[in-house]
């Protein structure tokens, strides 16, 4: 039963950089419509956790399965980014990557590139006007929904810092995911923005019936919204829970302010 | 809006039907106009491959300098395809041409359609393992491979096709001037339509950033493989008309200096911006042949008349030599490059728009001298 809306599955997931172990043994359940925090302080390894999950990185050990397949393990060659993409995991980056000398609409009318029926023939000689004319209604549509429609012709790279995410967030839905991966994306915002982010999240959620995991700093959001958070600490998971339970826990408290006697010293 | 499409329209017609008018002037009298119907004509296909290159460095972001191996695939399918059976033997008297090979001759067009698809699957090959290098690493790989291309049409082995080092000669020349112009315009139409479509938009996100390009599902090596493809076949169009325009398909010319003469005319017109191309390659090919006056030895009373009895006038002038003409070229590229660093067109394509605003502002600024210097 617990299987059947599993999402994602990370078993015993470790990867290793010759002799830095980056993420150590780290096994993780994401469930269906959850909002999943992966926390931890500096270097910990979770940005790690999750190039493997996005097929950035091989894992040197363990497997990640999506939706029941095996997106990653040590054994075959895993899936490359583009393929995880296609199978429905979307991701943003930490610091923001996208097309800044680009359109705002042609950064989101990229991700549409991956499903249209296309081949470079037909493409060159607009024989697939229909499918083009969708791709661009779909990207309008999802510009208003995320209020940047007003920005379209904007160069994406001098667009506001906070737009900027909100952009990164609607290209990684333009690829219709499952599973959201958003990697700090309150990094730099004010606590108003924050606020502002957190509702944001749970309004993608419920309206494109997505999975979110979110590697966060901002406890403020992380405990808001999240509903089962792991916690890390060099490579290794040191609590998860919810997020009451973790915020008490006192390994998590140790990790990010030390020990008492080092605190007291 | 509206308005202003229909007017670029207009404007657009109207550029096209005056360039025809003056290729139908410089057609009806070919024998007086053909020093400036080989310039055209050069220009066009120096044209074809620029914009060709900049599809894989300026749009795809990935610095191939194979140009010049492609081209001479092309060039020489185009000779050996081409040239009149009678004059066969002639050509190849010291190693015989194939028999197989022999009584094979097509029409030009069909030739360059097969030189497109032979360069096509040949770049599809050599991509596969080339493609996974970045950068520089890539720049040096291709290069070899244009190099192997040449040592291997150069090869006495291959004397009874290729006709070894001694090359083809005695290609039948373009009918007219509008044979070669409208096969290079088509050719960077192609060109213009794959850039607009979706897997430009593809092309343009590796170039931008390839990391984010594969997280927005975009198979990084296939979308490579692609624009290499489609580069190398039209190099190898290319190459085919220039051998037609040269009458002949010798190593010799397919050196990597004729990859760097093409880059030039990439960069100097603007990486990423197929207008700049063109421009680029009309311009280097121009002023290359503008500039041969500088070539020649004058006397001063040759520039100064007047002055030929002071017996200053009898001296030669300093510097205008054989071989000037190169120098001042440099220079004027060392300038272009120094005060228009993106190339001319930076990057962006010449659109009506942008022609006009830049005029409109010029007439502005102008009359804002004529009025302060009024008062």
């Amino acid at each position: 039963m617990a299987d059947k809306n599993v999402v994602l599955n990370i078993e015993h997931l470790t990867m290793q950089f010759g002799g830095v172990i980056a993420v150590n043994d780290f096994s993780a359940q994401v469930k269906e419509g959850e909002i999943v925090a992966l926390i931890g302080p500096n270097g910990a390894g979770k940005t790690t956790a999750f190039n493997c999950i996005t097929g950035v990185y091989h894992p040197t050990n363990g497997k990640v399965d999506f939706c029941g397949e095996t997106i990653a393990n040590s054994f075959k060659i895993s899936h490359t980014p583009d393929e995880i993409t296609k199978l429905g995991i979307a991701r943003t980056f930490q610091n923001i990557r996208l097309f800044p000398k680009q359109s705002v609409f042609d950064n989101v009318l990229i991700a549409k590139h991956m499903r249209a029926k296309q081949n470079p023939f037909t493409a060159t000689f607009r024989l697939n006007k229909s499918e083009e004319q969708r791709s661009r209604e779909e990207t309008w549509q999802l510009l208003k929904e995320q209020g940047l429609d007003k920005y379209a012709d904007w160069e994406a790279g001098s667009l506001p810092y906070g737009m900027q995410r909100r952009l990164e967030i609607a290209r990684a839905l333009a690829t219709g995911p499952k599973l959201l991966c958003l990697d700090e994306p309150a990094a730099g915002m004010n606590p108003q923005e924050t606020d502002e982010l957190a509702e944001f999240i749970c309004q993608i959620r419920d309206k494109y019936n997505l999975t979110v995991l979110l590697i966060e700093h901002h406890m403020n959001l992380v405990m808001g919204i999240s509903d089962h958070i792991y916690c890390i600490d060099f490579g290794k998971m040191i609590a998860q829970g919810k997020p009451e339970a973790v915020a008490s826990d006192p390994k998590v408290i140790e990790a990010y302010l030390g020990t008492q006697e080092e605190r007291d010293a | 809006m509206k308005v202003k499409e229909k007017r670029n329209l207009i404007l657009s017609i109207v550029a096209v039907l005056l360039c025809c008018l003056y290729l139908f002037i410089l057609e009806s009298d070919s024998v007086v106009h053909s020093y400036a119907i080989t310039i055209i004509e050069r220009s066009c296909i120096y044209a074809v491959a620029a914009v060709s290159m900049n599809l894989i460095i300026g749009f795809t972001g990935q610095f191939s300098l194979g140009t010049a191996g492609f081209m001479c695939i092309g060039a020489y399918i185009t000779g050996v395809l081409t040239i009149p059976v009678e004059m066969r033997d002639q050509i190849f008297y010291l190693y015989g041409m194939a028999s197989w090979l022999h009584d094979i001759k097509l029409p030009l067009i069909v030739t360059l359609i097969l030189c497109a698809v032979v360069c096509a699957g040949i770049a599809a090959l050599i991509g596969w393992p080339v493609l996974r290098l970045k950068s520089d690493y890539l720049a040096i790989a291709t290069l070899g491979f244009s190099e192997i291309i040449r040592a291997i049409f150069g090869w006495d082995g291959l004397g009874k096709i290729t006709n070894a080092s001694y090359g083809v000669s005695n290609i039948p020349e373009f009918k007219s001037i509008f044979e070669c112009v409208i096969i290079s315009a088509v050719c960077i139409v192609i060109m213009i339509l794959l850039v607009n479509s979706s897997y430009g938009r593809a092309f343009k996100a590796i170039r931008d950033d390839d990391v984010a390009a594969e997280a927005m599902g975009i198979n990084l090596f296939r979308t490579k493989q692609l624009s290499f493809v489609v580069t190398s076949a039209f190099a190898g169009v290319a190459g085919g008309l220039l051998a037609v325009y040269m009458r002949s398909a010798v190593t010799s010319t397919f050196t990597v200096a004729l990859t760097y003469n093409i880059l030039l005319m990439v960069v100097l017109g603007g990486i990423g911006s197929i207008s700049g191309s063109i421009l680029g390659a009309f311009i280097v090919t121009g002023s290359q042949e503008w500039l041969r006056f500088l070539d020649r030895e004058y006397t001063w009373s040759e520039l100064i008349p007047g002055i030929g009895n002071t017996g200053f006038g009898a001296m030669n002038v300093p510097l205008l030599r054989n071989g000037f003409r190169m120098v001042v070229f440099s220079l004027l590229l060392m300038l272009v490059v120094l005060f228009w660093n993106h190339g001319l067109t930076g990057s962006k394509e010449i659109t009506w728009d942008r022609l006009i605003n830049g005029a409109k502002k010029l007439m502005r600024s102008k009359k804002e001298k004529a009025v302060s210097e009024a008062e």
